[in-house]
């Protein structure tokens, strides 16, 4: 057996000979992320989870957990987020890597993992007696060890003592203890270079060489660092930071470093680094002697200013660019997103070129597989390869009329694209975002791409993908009724005998329901959940290529059975509460104690003179950012080492329609607002047409949870919040906002134009005024509309993180996801009239940059989670709604529990 | 060992079952280990209540062939023994239980003359070590990582001082309990002074080829490789034919001997098993046959008949060549 590093999580990792390098996830360490430790001093344990998800996703191949904070008890932390990973299979498929400084933190997280993870780290600070001792711990609980070069003189600096360290070190474990070579991981320290001190000057050398030595005379071992220290010096210049990272990086890893503690997507590419910094980060970490004279330090410094805040301000001011080959330009502006020159290089191109297809087929397609390529690496985002689309289009548009009057005059065949794709926004669905951004990332990737918009019944879908035989078809939707419609194009697809890839996308679609509802409806042909755009191409590429499609398809069927499988065995593990056991367990407010106040006004009033500059200071950043699949939290997303240059560039470009939708009124914002008299009877919000309260007027229904809870947890339904009947006055509240039609017609006109990167802006702006207005309505009805905190003062930024009294659950969200209680909603605020919003057969709003929701004023209301509803329950609701029980499930499908299709009982 | 595939015993259950026994038959009388409540259905609890009852039972195995006999020990934790309320009887079931399978293995030696071994049964207990039985709290643990190795080690110390020449973690479904089992095999080998041969056996318990805990038996095999384990295998779950993909990918990664006891296939309507000897036989010659296996033997509802005929069946086939 080869000795090879063998880890494990739920599955095995190998490090064998043909992995250069292993990257292992930083982000879930308290002392290198400022954002972990905040989630873990808070305890949200979910977010944190978050984290881990999205390090494994993003390729780590070993996740590091540490958890060494003076302000958290280290060890119970440790166990805690480790025992929570275990319960995520696709976090925990990774090995682990314990890290702690603190051997007791070690050993209690040794505890909790089922696979081999790598402990970080032992060393012989404390004598030779307690490593003997750890290392022997190590391998009885079966870990392989970060062993840091440290001894009881301290840590060493020196190629010598990181040598002579390193080999007593291995001396011991392996002979005296026993330990496998192959799991002996060297950390040989990296340590700050161009610090200005002489002494420091020699440290990447020092790396690198020890590095070298340990490869050469420790038989199976490995070598590892943490790369951040080496630019400590440089804090601030990330684009500065990232090269001398990249630099060394290039130089350890030919020296044998072949594991590493980095953030991928802080790390420039070595060949693309500017030829001067390079050489200038070269002298630093090989400790040359600049060939311009003076000393590295001096020279890396003087080049580093011009460095700072990164390729923006470069881009300005140099048009150097301007005087390559046309070729050159053109991919230049193709991957900068340029669309300044792009007309007259497209036509310099077409002249020279001896058809206008080879101006598409060369040097754009080689432009485009640039960005392709950059995109696929993670070091271009969304919104870049959106704008470099729209360089794309403008190209093509010049060439078009060449290539059709070509076609007239009898010459030659089109365009050749790698596949034809068909989307498609289902039926009641009017949410078409993240389809428009799909579409443009496979456009840009030579896909040939039909949009039939928003709301295409299947029929529609059918017919369109037979007359044009396109290659795959994507589904797209936002709402939970929308899981149905693509389940009723699925099951339309296998009986019209379809085999080609059916892609499903969209706010509330998950791989599990594709698994589980989707995938077995359509067996002739494999249905594929895309998690986001940037996945996208990689999926439609392997399904449409004729080789890696039968492996791709297989092993897909393989997960989905598997995911299928764990959904049915997790559905049977659930214990849920029958109906009446669910309510014995309501949350009981005490009434006596709060006194609701009464609302300013009864019945429904409009609300107008809306100030679109107003509602623009009430925008969640944070969320626009998301539209754009760029992860993080604004402001602080601007200065993010990896996303910070695309997200400052969107926000410009954001800002800047802004200005225009503000000064230039292209949205007409309009909103009704309604409160009335209401209790609680059971589950469901009585409403009365006066103070009287016997008439009564209409009904909002609830549905509560009936999930088993913990001791002294609630089962909850929105009714317990407000006061039930005898318990004293109460009322609810109610809301439509809408942004207003008009983003339709504004980015068709920019579709028309060839500008996708503007037509998606303008519809993600307009979401986001949607959400503004609700917000902004939501704080005026708290404190003048209905009034119960009539001195509450946050700031809009504040407002996100929702610090105030009372929520405004919607229709079809979470705490009650049946939809069709908007209409009793539309119905009370007469809202069609109002707002000019009108409901979809799947109660999706039109236009679709709109909100509702109900207002309860409690101040001990919270937004929850349904999760899911039993039988039992769905006829109660059917029964008190006046609805048919099969109505009810078809509404509440996606919550009903028992509706467990496992593929195997399905098979026809 | 080089030369031949050894083989292991079969089911006690099956074979217990058969004797029909009762309530008294269970809890005994004369055991010091006075039964607060009642025992019917605790099988180890036989070793010290019809130790002649279970002697015939391995003597039989043994006669059918086994090389390799389990002590009826499978349950014999602290932790699994709770449900009866006979923590207490833990040291003497797991010594005399090793006792019994000597005296019979010593029988059965006696008449032919061919050496046999007494093989420690440590079972999985019935609790998950990274599992948690609380859907709402998943972060919640059962049982933990030092409860288990306590418990292991009360075990595995007995079965040493009781005579056992080797221990058999089986029937893995959660490999952090594994990991426990085998950490006190540790400590319990550093006191004796001597390290006993481990053989360590997991089971696959659904089609998605995974354990209960989700790892896939290459994960498995580098998570407990550290054991520096004698064999390696599959036991129990899917009958034979299920387990052979899940047994060639460990047999292909790992640089141990290979063991695999299947159960006479997957138990009908009644939880009874069909297959009759010569079938699980088949499937587990075709194992042999194919090179992936060093010990074979059987598992839930297999019979002395049954290791009779797995043991013909091989007796001609060559062993997994060990790299």
């Amino acid at each position: 057996m080869t000795r090879y590093l063998r880890l494990s999580g739920l599955e095995p990792f190998v490090l064998t000979p043909d992995i250069p390098f292993v990257n292992v996830g930083e982000r879930t360490n308290v002392t290198g992320s400022a954002r972990f430790r905040k989630l873990i001093t808070n305890r949200d344990y979910a977010a944190a989870l978050e984290v881990a998800r999205d390090q494994v996703q993003n390729g780590a191949q070993i996740l590091d957990v540490n958890m060494d904070e003076g302000l958290i008890d280290s060890k119970a932390a440790m166990v805690e987020f480790l025992n929570l990973i275990a319960s995520e299979p696709d976090i925990a498929r990774v090995p682990l890597m314990i890290d702690s400084s603190k051997w007791e933190v070690i050993e209690a997280g040794l505890k909790c993992v089922q696979g081999k993870p790598v402990v970080n780290s032992i060393s012989l600070k404390e004598g030779e007696e307690a490593f003997r001792r750890q290392a022997g711990l190590c391998l009885a609980y079966g870990a392989a060890v970060v062993v840091m070069a440290f001894d009881e003189e301290g840590q060493a600096d020196s190629f010598a003592r990181k040598t002579a360290i390193s080999a007593r070190a291995y001396r011991i474990l392996v002979e005296e203890v026993g330990f496998p070579p192959e799991d002996i991981i060297f950390d040989p320290n990296v340590f700050a270079v161009a610090t200005g001190i002489e002494e420091h000057d020699n440290y990447g050398v020092d790396f690198i060489e020890a590095a070298r030595w340990i490869r050469e005379n420790l038989p199976h071992a490995h070598v590892s660092g943490g790369v951040s220290n080496l630019s400590f010096s440089f804090r601030g210049n990330e684009p500065v930071r990232e090269a001398m990272h990249a630099v060394f990086l290039y130089h350890a890893i030919r020296a044998g470093m072949d594991m590493g503690i980095v953030n991928a997507g802080q790390l420039a590419v070595y060949d693309q680094i500017d030829p001067e910094l390079r050489e200038a980060c070269e002298d630093v970490v090989l400790n040359r002697a600049p060939k311009q004279g003076g000393t590295g330090t001096e020279r890396l410094l003087a080049v580093a200013e011009r460095f700072r805040g990164g390729v923006r301000e470069e881009k300005a001011r140099d048009l150097a660019w301007r005087a390559w080959p046309v070729e050159k330009r053109l991919e230049h502006a193709l991957v900068n997103g340029i669309t300044e020159f792009i007309e007259a290089d497209t036509e310099e191109a077409r002249q020279a070129a001896e058809r206008p297809l080879h101006v598409i087929e060369g040097p754009l397609m080689a432009g485009m597989n640039v960005v392709g390529d950059l995109f696929g690496a993670g070091k271009m985002f969304l919104p870049q390869v959106v704008k470099s689309a729209r360089v794309m289009k403008q190209a093509v548009a010049v060439l078009l009329p060449y290539m059709e009057e070509e076609k007239r005059l009898g010459g030659g065949e089109g365009r050749e694209a790698a596949g034809k794709v068909l989307m498609a926004t289902v039926k009641g669905d009017v949410h078409d975002i993240g389809k428009n951004i799909v579409g443009v990332v496979l456009a840009c990737n030579n896909y040939e791409i039909i949009d039939l918009g928003v709301m295409v019944p299947p029929a529609k879908i059918l017919e369109v993908a037979r007359a044009e035989k396109v290659d795959a078809i994507g589904l797209s939707g936002l709402i939970t009724p929308s899981l149905d419609e693509m389940v009723t194009v699925a099951a339309e697809m296998e009986r019209e005998g379809f085999d080609i890839p059916l892609l499903i996308g969209g706010a509330t679609t998950s791989k599990v329901h594709t698994a589980v509802k989707i995938a077995p409806s359509y067996r002739k042909g494999p249905a594929v959940y895309v998690t986001d755009a940037s996945r996208a191409v990689g999926v439609v590429g392997q399904l449409l290529s004729a080789e890696r499609r039968g492996s791709y398809v297989e092993g897909l069927r393989a997960d989905y059975a598997e995911v299928a499988e764990r959904h049915a065995r997790s559905e049977r593990a659930k214990q849920r509460l029958p109906l009446a056991a669910a309510r014995a367990n309501a949350l009981k407010l005490d009434w006596a104690a709060h006194r609701p106040v009464r609302p300013g006004f009864t019945g429904s009033r409009i609300i107008d003179g809306w100030d679109l500059a107003e509602i623009a200071r009430y925008i969640d950043w944070t969320m626009f950012f998301q539209t754009w699949e760029l992860k993080g939290v604004y402001p602080r997303i601007l200065e993010d080492a990896a996303q910070g240059e695309a997200a400052r560039a969107l926000f410009a470009d954001a800002q800047e329609m802004l200005a225009r939708i503000v000064a230039e009124r292209w949205f007409t914002p309009r909103a009704v607002v309604g409160f009335w008299p209401a209790n609680a009877v059971g589950d469901d919000i009585r409403l009365y047409a006066d103070e009287a309260r016997q008439v009564e007027l209409a009904t909002f229904f609830t549905l509560r949870q009936q999930v088993t809870k913990r001791e002294g947890r609630p089962n909850l339904a929105l009714s317990d919040f407000v006061a039930p009947e005898g318990a004293g006055a109460d009322w609810v509240g109610g809301f439509v906002v809408t942004a207003g039609p008009e983003e339709a017609s504004i980015a068709e006109r920019f579709d028309r134009a060839n500008d996708n990167y503007s037509a998606i802006m303008v519809k993600a702006l307009a979401d986001r005024f949607a959400e503004a207005m609700a917000e902004r309505l939501h704080e005026r009805v708290r404190r003048e509309l209905w009034g119960y905190a009539p001195d509450e003062s946050f700031t809009p930024d504040q407002l996100h993180a929702e610090p105030y009294r009372g929520i405004r659950p919607a229709p079809g969200y979470p705490a009650q996801p049946d939809h069709t209680e908007k209409v009793t909603l539309f119905r009370l605020l007469d809202a069609t009239a109002a707002t000019g919003v009108e409901l979809t057969e799947s109660m999706a709003m039109w236009p679709g940059s709109s909100v509702s929701g109900l207002y309860i004023g409690h101040p001990d209301a919270y937004y929850f989670g349904l999760a899911r509803v039993e039988r039992d329950q769905a006829e109660d609701y059917a029964r008190r709604k006046g609805m048919e029980l099969a109505e009810v499930e078809r509404w509440l499908a996606p919550v009903m529990a028992g509706r467990v299709d496992t593929p195997s009982s399905r098979a026809a | 060992m080089r030369q031949r595939i050894l083989i292991l015993d079969g089911a006690m259950g099956t074979q217990i079952q058969a004797l029909g026994l009762s309530e008294e038959d269970y809890a005994g009388c004369g055991c010091r280990h006075h039964a607060e409540r009642p025992q019917k259905g605790n099988n180890d609890l036989l070793i010290l209540t019809q130790p002649q009852a279970i002697e015939e039972i391995h003597f039989r195995y043994a006669m059918a062939g086994a090389d390799i006999v389990e002590t009826n020990t499978f349950s014999a934790t602290t932790i699994a023994q709770a449900d009866y309320g006979m923590e207490g009887a833990v040291e003497d079931l797991n010594r005399e239980g090793a006792r019994l399978v000597r005296r019979a293995l010593d029988r059965a030696t006696a008449l032919d003359g061919r050496p046999r071994f007494v093989a420690g049964a440590v079972g999985p207990t019935n609790r998950t070590a990274s599992i948690s039985p609380d859907v709402n709290d998943p972060g919640y643990r059962a049982v933990s990582f030092d409860d288990l190795r306590a418990a292991y080690g009360t075990q595995v110390r007995a079965l040493i001082a009781g005579g056992a020449d080797l221990i058999l973690i089986e029937t893995i479904f959660d490999t952090l309990n594994a990991k426990a089992a085998i950490f006190a095999c540790f400590e319990a080998f550093a006191e004796a002074g001597r390290r006993l041969p481990l053989m360590i056996s997991g089971t696959i318990t659904d089609a998605s080829g995974r354990t209960l805990s989700g790892q896939t038996p290459t994960a498995f095999w580098h998570s407990v490789r550290h054991a520096r384990p004698f064999t390696v295998g599959l036991n129990c779950a899917l009958g034979a034919a299920a387990m052979r993909p899940h047994l060639a990918e460990l047999a292909g990664v790992a640089d141990a001997a290979i063991c695999a006891y299947p159960n006479a296939g997957l138990p009908n309507a009644f939880g009874q098993y069909d297959e009759g000897p010569d079938e699980t036989a088949a499937q587990v010659a075709r194992f042999a046959r194919e090179g992936l296996v060093n010990v074979v033997g059987g598992c839930c509802g297999t019979t002395p008949d049954h290791v009779r005929a797995i043991a013909d069946a091989v007796a001609d086939l060559a062993p997994r060549t060990l790299a």
